[in-house]
């Protein structure tokens, strides 16, 4: 396989289940040019050194393009308008600075420990519950069982959704969970359905904040929705409150997916788990190096770029492969072994720099609860088919399902 | 390395203990002595003038952290006064001496006092921890009005504490602005303007020329230029004097600028030989600098102490195979709510550009350049490109070093404005040629 199309591999479906071979063979040329002119940047090193170049801008989409609807007055008059508040209030993570900043200092400044670590007998709750509703069975689908239902649970309980609108949030996440894979705007149908999507998220949430500066609550919007902030308008507010939806949800799926794998490829590691839960946050920082629920963030160049005796030209695209640099050997010694136990662990499983995963700690908290339940509670769980099968995205990677069977509940 | 006597740190602070851990890590397993003047364990000196000046921590609340168990007999609270290098022996002011097979000098500094000839009580400076002790329980006593003469990173920083304090505060200052030797005029006018903003009484331009006392107290300064400032509580913030006394028998290049060494952190003789079995680092240390053309540089700056000393022990251990310290310094401060951060010297700079963010609005990044190169970038409130700049900075980039970076003000191009030198006038001697004074 040439070089320049060692990054086309990643992307080929057929590689879901095991990229990393190839991204050793990336690593060799630490920044790759492929042929579409994109750079693949894969050594920790060229990785970290681009994470704190204020060169590189994360506006890198195409400006958004509303697809035909059929109807002429939306499609010549109301498209070109909502396509340029769409481009104009993009969420944060497709924001460079100095928007970026003020946007991310609002959701910092709500995101507070108290209110993550207030968020913990909830996590607890439901996880308990939906194990228990596993009770019976031999097998769980861990996916639909639990790692899907969760993270939106919690989000709408931080975001302050009413109960009631839950299963509603529940179907608008399962359609918006690829909105973040890099090439989920090629597919016309795909991009009309998660436009429609975002429509009905948008009109949904534009109620709910008009309600909650009318009554607020303790809650995260109620908090970000306060008419002292000046930078951040209703557009703005809706399209954060989406991506803290979008952002915050695939990705913990697959952390606690990815993790329960790993665990039962390695039953020693999880056996010490259960008999340890003080383990977790170990096997935790190690599951985001090893198995990372982000594969790669893409970025654009707005200048020329000399990294790692390659100069990345103005305007090409970048491709920060996380997933490779936290398996660099030059970083971390025997970096293809699952090792709770090392001390030295700075991962990009979060990112770094400017764009530094905002949700991180809800995540941890996520992730603990469930892997530690359910090492304790499902009995002699072994893995029905491995490796599983996968979803489609490469970046955010992660099994469609997980089946496995078990000795019942305890 | 080992012979009997072992390896003795004089300095037990922040260089000494970080000095001790890598002689340890890197496998040295004979004695290990190290010689304190202080009677304290190591303790960090940033937070003397931060929180603990604002109340926020104890003096004595700042030991620093051992690493790793160091196997060393501590003398502590007895200064080296002496060096006789040919029997390898320093003595102590205890009477004792003590043989060394390789010494670590790690002496820092102390703070410059007031020079006058009068001693009156509500005179403070800021270097060990009782010092701080006392200047905070002073504080608390509620003043009626503080004076601080210096604006250096100290002085700067004690003027905050003061402020949160509600405490009326003046600072004289012989620049245009504070922190001018480090930063320049253009950037310290920035911090001026933010002094003024949150109460001080700045004085640039003008320097105190006396102090003067009422029963044995302080009441007042006069100045050059003719005025005079009530004040009962003065914090004299004129930079450092390094400890060097004890090596002056030695036949050590060592004065109140420090102890001279080689690139490989080895003491110079004043014959400008190394002495393979003396190395220096923290404070004390001043050394070819690669980085600015093998100028002879001294830092004062917490992680310089941490890295030459590191670097220092590697060559003690190595010593057939000694590697040059080429250190890109830098600091950090804190002070009236602005984190600054700098990496580089930025003395002798002949242009600045603010490459990040807006002076006016309080954030940015600025680059400075000499001779087309970037030697210098200092960040308010913007300190997540510094590393970006740090490696241009080390890899003597041209200037400015980056273009098209986000947020990106169109890059305008001036002079810094540093002070020309001359010596200060409070002081007798040479003045130091360091990073920051
Ligand atoms: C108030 C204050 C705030 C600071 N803030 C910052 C900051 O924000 N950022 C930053 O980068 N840096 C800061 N610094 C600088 C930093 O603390 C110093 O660079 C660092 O302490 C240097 O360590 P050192 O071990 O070389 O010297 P020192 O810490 O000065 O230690 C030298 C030790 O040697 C002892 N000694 C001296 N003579 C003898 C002798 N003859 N025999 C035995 N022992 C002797 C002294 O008593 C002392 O304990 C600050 C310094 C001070 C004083
Ligand atoms: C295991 C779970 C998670 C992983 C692995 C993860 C990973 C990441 C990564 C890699 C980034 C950086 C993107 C980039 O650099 O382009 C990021 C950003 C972000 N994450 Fe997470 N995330 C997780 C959970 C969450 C949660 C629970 C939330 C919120 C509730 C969240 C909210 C965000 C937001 C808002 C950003 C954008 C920050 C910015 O642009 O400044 N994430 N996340």
């Amino acid at each position: 396989m040439p070089e320049d199309a060692l990054f086309a591999e990643v992307l080929d479906p057929g590689n879901r289940a095991d990229p990393y071979p190839i991204y050793a063979r990336l690593r060799r040329t630490p920044v790759a040019r492929q042929r579409d002119g994109a750079y693949v940047v894969s050594t920790h090193a060229a990785i970290r050194s681009l994470l704190f170049d204020p060169r590189l801008s994360s506006e890198d989409l195409p400006p958004s393009r509303r697809p035909r609807t059929g109807n002429p007055l939306k499609d010549w008059l109301l498209n070109p308008i909502r396509n340029r508040v769409a481009n104009a209030h993009r969420p944060l993570i497709f924001r460079d600075p100095p928007e970026h900043d003020t946007l991310r200092g609002f959701v910092m400044s709500e995101f507070t420990i108290a209110r993550v670590n207030g968020l913990h007998g909830r996590v607890a709750a439901l996880v308990d519950g939906l194990i228990e509703a596993c009770r019976g069975r031999d097998t769980v689908c861990l996916v639909d069982d639990l790692s899907y239902p969760l993270p939106v649970a919690v989000i709408c309980d931080l975001l302050g959704v009413p109960e009631q609108d839950e299963p509603q949030f529940h179907a608008w996440a399962t359609r918006l969970a690829t909105a973040l894979e890099p090439d989920a705007r090629r597919d016309e149908e795909a991009r009309r359905e998660t436009v429609a999507t975002f429509d009905a998220i948008a009109d949904y949430m534009r109620a709910l904040i008009r309600r909650k500066r009318r009554q607020p609550g303790d809650d995260m919007l109620s908090g970000l929705a306060r008419r002292d902030r000046p930078g951040m308008g209703e557009v703005d507010l809706i399209a954060t409150a989406v991506l803290l939806l979008v952002a915050g949800h695939e990705t913990t799926v697959n952390l606690i997916t990815n993790g329960m794998l790993t665990l039962l490829r390695h039953p020693d590691e999880l056996g010490r788990l259960r008999a340890d839960p003080e383990r977790a946050p170990q096997v935790i920082e190690e599951l985001l190096r090893y198995e990372p629920p982000v594969h790669f963030r893409t970025r654009k160049a707005l200048g020329d770029i000399a990294v790692a005796g390659t100069t990345i030209p103005k305007g090409a695209p970048i491709v920060l492969l996380f997933a490779a640099g936290n398996r660099d050997p030059e970083r971390f010694p025997e970096p293809d072994r699952f090792d709770p136990d090392r001390t030295d662990i700075q991962h990009f499983g979060f990112g770094g720099g400017l764009h530094y995963c905002v949700g991180a700690p809800l995540a941890r908290i996520e992730a603990e609860i469930a892997l530690v339940a359910l090492c304790r509670r499902l009995r002699d769980p072994r893995l029905l088919a491995d490796p599983p099968p996968y979803r489609p995205g490469a970046s955010l990677r992660g099994p469609e399902n997980l089946g496995i069977r078990i000795g019942g509940i305890l | 390395m080992s012979g009997r006597a072992g390896i003795v740190i004089v300095g037990a602070s922040l260089a000494g203990l970080r000095g001790a851990e890598a002689l340890r890590r890197g496998g040295y397993e004979g004695p290990l002595t190290l010689v304190g003047d202080e009677p304290y364990r190591p303790y960090d000196r940033p937070p003397l003038s931060k929180h603990v000046l604002a109340g926020e921590l104890a003096a004595d609340a700042t030991a620093l952290p051992q690493l790793l168990p160091l196997r060393a007999r501590w003398r502590l609270g007895s200064p080296a006064t002496g060096l006789d290098r040919n029997a390898k022996i320093v003595r102590l002011a205890d009477g004792s001496s003590l043989a060394y097979d390789t010494l670590l000098v790690a002496t820092g500094a102390r703070a410059r006092r007031w020079p006058g000839e009068a001693e009156f009580a509500g005179i403070f400076t800021i270097r060990g921890r009782d010092e701080a002790a006392d200047l905070r329980a002073a504080l608390a006593r509620d003043p009626r009005s503080v004076l601080i003469v210096g604006g250096g990173l100290i002085g700067c920083e004690a003027a905050s504490c003061c402020r949160d304090l509600g405490l009326p505060v003046t600072l004289v200052d012989p620049n245009p602005t504070p922190l001018a030797r480090a930063l320049g005029t253009l950037v310290g006018g920035t911090l001026a303007a933010r002094m003024r903003a949150a109460g001080v009484d700045l004085r640039p331009g003008t320097q105190v020329r006396a102090l003067e006392g009422e029963a044995g107290q302080v009441c007042r300064a006069r100045l050059a230029d003719g005025g005079s400032i009530a004040a009962d509580l003065v914090i004299v913030a004129l930079g450092a004097v390094r400890d060097t006394g004890w090596l002056s028998e030695g036949g050590l290049a060592a004065d109140a600028g420090g102890l001279t060494c080689d690139g490989a952190c080895r003491a110079l003789t004043r014959m400008g030989v190394p002495d393979p079995n003396i190395f220096a680092a923290g404070d004390v240390a001043r050394w070819p600098n690669p980085l600015y053309g093998g100028r002879l540089i001294a830092v004062e700056h917490w992680g310089n102490a941490v890295e030459q000393a590191a670097h220092a022990a590697r060559n003690m251990l190595n010593p057939a195979d000694p590697q040059p310290y080429a250190h890109l310094p830098a600091f950090w401060s804190s002070q009236f709510g602005l984190n600054i951060k700098m990496v580089g010297l930025a003395d002798g700079a002949d242009s600045v550009a603010i490459v990040q963010g807006s002076r006016a609005a309080g954030r940015f990044l600025a680059v400075y350049g000499r001779e087309g190169r970037t030697i210098a970038a200092v960040s308010f409130d913007e300190a997540r490109w510094l590393p970006a700049y740090a490696e241009r900075i080390a890899a003597g980039a041209a200037f400015p070093p980056i273009h098209d970076a986000t947020d990106q003000p169109a890059i305008e191009t001036r002079p810094p404005g540093f002070p020309p030198p001359r010596p200060f006038p409070a002081s007798r001697g040479r003045v130091p040629e360091a990073a920051h004074a």
